[in-house]
């Protein structure tokens, strides 16, 4: 098969970037987006010319590594699908294909496709997590939790981390990414005591990270490669509701300086 | 810095007490004096993340390392199938003790008694803590955990999140290092890899590393070093590891007197997509757990064209099930992937190019129904169709074995510390646990035990006996170490030729899968060592790296790593010649029973072999560590 590919390159993040314009020829539909890339950089590397740098790295889509905007979508067109899980013969023969790095405001492009991601990390420093010392567990059916709760908990935990929400979102909003984590331990014991300190944490932690709002677009669902339902984000602004309004931990936390008196 | 014979200071006593004991004597280094001391772990894998989480919340300061821009995508993440443990839930005879005897025979008896034993007492603990971080394992209606079984093994001991226990284990874990990241009390290090050890007065000071987005050299003094660095199976080019996986920290180590154990035992794991193109970059793993339902089989006659629903169940060969009854499709590893080759080897693979044979669900979902099977292997049925193409609901799936995972690793001893002392490796990127060959879903506990339970305890005794901040990173031993690191990347920039460095790689897999792959032999390995010097030279002057060591350069962080394996690829051959029997995953054609099975040789060859590098270009220096059993009698492995 043979592709006209339109590819954003950007020396380094303090550079202006630009599309230029690759033919590829010859390339098999059994081929993944990303060994097609890899066939081009052989081709440039030959040539003597830098290869197009982008993230990757399990290539079967579960390290959320992979990141690029495929003709205006997050990981291409097909639904529930990382970059690196997309094939060729999902493409049609001779098509053009525009490939650029995620665009949003946290996440600075840092050569060609790749993009640092770093504040997503910093959204899960905040809280994501059942602050458990190793070692102080009690035996692990020492609490049962139903069926129910386990697969949904599992169903938002699912989320690889790839930032595709926050790109899909016209506010480049987290919103998505953070509701997975808050949902996930919301939904299980372990993670109840410290609900509102988490959602509070995360929720502040994304705000600072310049992510933006949430504005039912949906569009961050769609592109979800591991499809985490909008319906997480009702759910996460329940929980902030429910912390905001009923805990103690809300006004601690939110008036530190009180507390400290 | 240790030499030969090593002692892998196992502690006295009766085996289930030995850990115990061990325990309640290393020394202890006392509440406020932990914060004195600082810890560099390198990787935030399972082994690295749940070290280093587990490291700062007794109170050390950790730096901790990886190349990735986040903990959470090491490829522990990619794990599919489950981690064991002995709980016995299910009331079908498991205890630890049985654990450890499965893990053992797994691995063909070349693993130490005492590290599985502990092992195994340890699985218990980290579902317990994984449950209490909030992993969502699968459950049952009535809210209890629920078991599959593994390969192997004759109880179903295995936890499991669907098909991805990996990434579900590893986000509990950089969670918990993301609190401690929170906290302060660890320095995270994202895209900056290590490419040097410092060693300094025999002992590990620190190491050398690199930012990949603007090619930084840093120097990171220490009072201990943690390699968590995972396998190196990707050196077959063609692997189910992500494609960053390496082996350059453990063989820089290597090369500043850590010894590598066993470098050759590399499993070969059954159950993957076969590869189709010759510009594939990788292969991808169908879980073991797959074999729980899976039946496996090929035509019984050779060059049988037919599809498979032309195929009537009375000319199928389902050879597992028919070679090995007693545990048929839930066989180990090794023995399925050696299977799996002889059937195509005459001429009954199926699939393009013959090297495939048949994993098929059409009598479970007779059985359970669609909707069991959904359940259980959902993600994976999804996954085969998007990089096949082919419908596994609708026709069976076509797997053949591929490199997997590194048995070999830097040598430790029971406290997991390398020949250098404070220096320590967990996870893969160590030998111990696994023997000739690693049972399924044994991983995943191996890694998380060594993180979350032995070094915490085992590297307090270490800095127990050193003064705190002991290395400095101004000293010569660092300025030396970088001035290499420098110079090392400086050659790899002005080669200057026009050859992408995935070609050399390329080259270097089909080389290794050939003659040090699934079946070995004196010939080949010979063929191997003769080839691998002409390669590297051909690397040496054909590559580019295309731009500067100054800048986010993809290809030279690629490169160094190809360079590392064309040296270390030789360690592995020499190991593989060296070890005259067959044992587990490494098969040599000479030493088989006359039904096709691993021929071990007890009397000369019931030792962990050891390499220890030489800087004077010679050969590197082979050392054993004889493996004593005095729990378990020696026996012929026999799943039959």
């Amino acid at each position: 098969m043979d592709f006209t590919l339109h590819i954003w390159r950007q020396h380094g993040a303090a550079e202006a970037g630009r599309f230029v314009t690759y033919p590829v020829r010859g390339i098999s539909p059994d081929l993944s987006f990303l060994e097609m890339l890899d066939v081009l950089n052989e081709e440039l590397v030959g040539r003597g010319e830098a290869p197009i740098a982008f993230d990757h790295d399990c290539r079967e889509g579960i390290c959320g590594s992979c990141a690029m905007v495929i003709n205006g979508d997050p990981h291409g067109p097909l639904p529930g699908t990382t970059t690196c899980q997309l094939y060729m013969r999902h493409f049609a023969n001779g098509a053009e294909i525009t490939v650029e790095p995620w665009r949003a405001r946290a996440f600075p492009v840092l050569r060609d496709l790749i993009v640092d991601r770093a504040a997503l990390d910093r959204v899960i420093q905040a809280g994501g997590y059942v602050s458990v010392n190793t070692g102080a567990a009690p035996d692990a059916h020492a609490l049962t939790v139903s069926k129910q709760a386990a697969d949904a908990a599992f169903e938002a935990a699912a989320c690889i981390g790839c930032g595709a929400c926050v790109a899909a979102c016209p506010n480049g909003s987290a919103m998505l990414f953070t509701a997975a984590k808050v949902v996930q331990l919301a939904m299980l014991p372990q993670g109840r005591p410290e609900r509102a300190r988490r959602v509070i944490g995360m929720v502040e932690a994304m705000d600072d990270a310049g992510f933006g709002n949430c504005t039912n677009h949906y569009a961050c669902a769609e592109a979800c490669p591991k499809q985490i339902p909008a319906r997480f984000i009702a759910r996460l602004n329940r929980e902030f509701l429910n912390a905001a309004l009923t805990s103690r931990e809300f006004v601690e936390l939110a008036r530190p300086h009180e507390h400290e008196e | 810095m240790r030499t030969p014979p090593f002692d892998p200071h196992t502690p006295e006593g009766p085996l289930a007490e030995k850990w115990q004991r061990h325990r309640a004597e290393v020394r202890l280094v006392s509440p406020t004096n932990r914060r004195r001391y600082r810890v560099i772990v390198v990787g935030s894998g399972l082994a690295g993340a749940s070290a280093a989480a587990s490291l700062a919340e007794l109170g050390y300061q950790v730096d901790c390392f990886t190349f990735h821009d986040s903990p959470r995508r090491a490829h522990s993440v990619a794990a599919q199938g489950g981690i064991n443990a002995a709980k016995n839930y299910r009331n079908d005879g498991d205890s630890v003790e049985r654990l450890f005897r499965d893990t053992i025979k797994g691995g063909d008896y070349r693993s130490r008694e005492a590290n599985v034993y502990r092992l195994a007492e340890i699985s218990n603990q980290i579902i317990d803590h994984c449950v209490a971080q909030g992993i969502p394992f699968a459950r049952d209606y009535a809210g209890y955990l629920d078991n599959r079984s593994f390969g192997g093994a004759q109880v179903a001991r295995t936890f499991y999140a669907r098909g991805q226990t990996g990434q579900q284990l590893l986000l509990g874990a950089y969670g918990a290092l993301s609190r401690q990241v929170h906290s302060g009390q660890v320095r995270l290090h994202t895209r900056t890899e290590m490419l040097d050890l410092v060693v300094e007065d025999g002992r590990a000071a620190g190491i050398i590393s690199r930012r990949l987005t603007d090619g930084r050299i840093g120097r990171h003094a220490a009072d201990a070093v943690v390699l968590a660095t995972g396998g190196y199976s990707n050196i077959y080019y063609l692997s189910t590891n992500a494609l960053a996986s390496n082996v350059t920290a453990g063989y820089r180590a290597y090369r500043r007197g850590a010894w590598f154990a066993n470098p050759s035992f590399t499993q070969i794991h059954p159950t993957c997509i076969p590869a189709v193109e010759d510009r594939q970059s990788k292969l991808t793993l169908m879980s073991e757990s797959l074999r729980n339902d899976g039946r496996i089989w090929v035509p019984q006659s050779a060059h049988d064209e037919r599809s498979p629903a032309d195929i009537p169940d009375t000319e199928r060969d389902y050879y597992l099930e028919r070679m090995y009854p007693a545990y048929g499709n839930l066989s180990p590893r090794d023995i399925s992937s050696r299977a799996a080759k002889a059937v195509c080897d005459e001429a009954r693979g199926v699939g393009p190019g013959g090297r495939g044979v048949y994993l098929d669900f059409a009598e479970a979902i007779g059985r359970l129904g669609r909707r069991v099977i959904s359940d259980r292997y959902g993600n994976l049925f999804q996954m085969y169709q998007r990089i096949t193409g082919e419908d596994p609901w609708q026709t069976p799936m076509r797997i053949y074995p591929a490199a997997h995972y590194s048995m070999g690793g830097l040598w430790v001893d029971y406290d997991l510390m390398t020949t250098v002392p404070g220096l320590f490796a967990i996870g893969e990127a160590n030998f111990s646990d696994h023997g000739a060959n690693r049972l399924g879903a044994s991983a995943l506990m191996q890694g998380l035990a060594d993180g979350y339970f032995i070094l915490p305890q085992t590297l307090g005794h270490y800095l127990a006996g050193r003064p705190p901040l002991a290395a400095q990173n101004g000293t010569a031993a660092f300025e030396e170490a970088q001035a290499a690191v420098e110079a090392r990347l400086k050659r790899l920039v002005a080669v200057g030729g026009r050859t992408p460095v995935d070609v050399f790689h390329r080259r270097l897999g089909e080389l290794m899968w050939e003659y040090c792959g699934m079946s070995r032999d004196r010939a080949g390995l010979e063929q191997a060592l003769a080839e691998i010097p002409t390669l590297r030279e051909e690397f040496w002057s054909g590559i580019c790296v295309c731009g500067g060591s100054e800048e986010f350069n993809v290809v030279l962080e690629k490169a160094g790593r190809v360079a590392d394996y064309l040296e270390f690829a030789e360690v592995m051959v020499r190991d593989a010649l060296a070890r005259e029997e067959s044992c587990g995953a490494h098969f040599r054609t000479e030493y088989q029973t006359a039904d096709g099975e691993a021929q071990r040789n007890d009397a000369a060859f019931a030792h962990v072999a050891a390499w220890g590098f030489r800087d004077d270009g010679s050969a590197p220096q082979r050392a054993i560590e004889p493996l004593s059993f005095e729990h378990l009698h020696l026996a012929e492995r026999n799943y039959r």
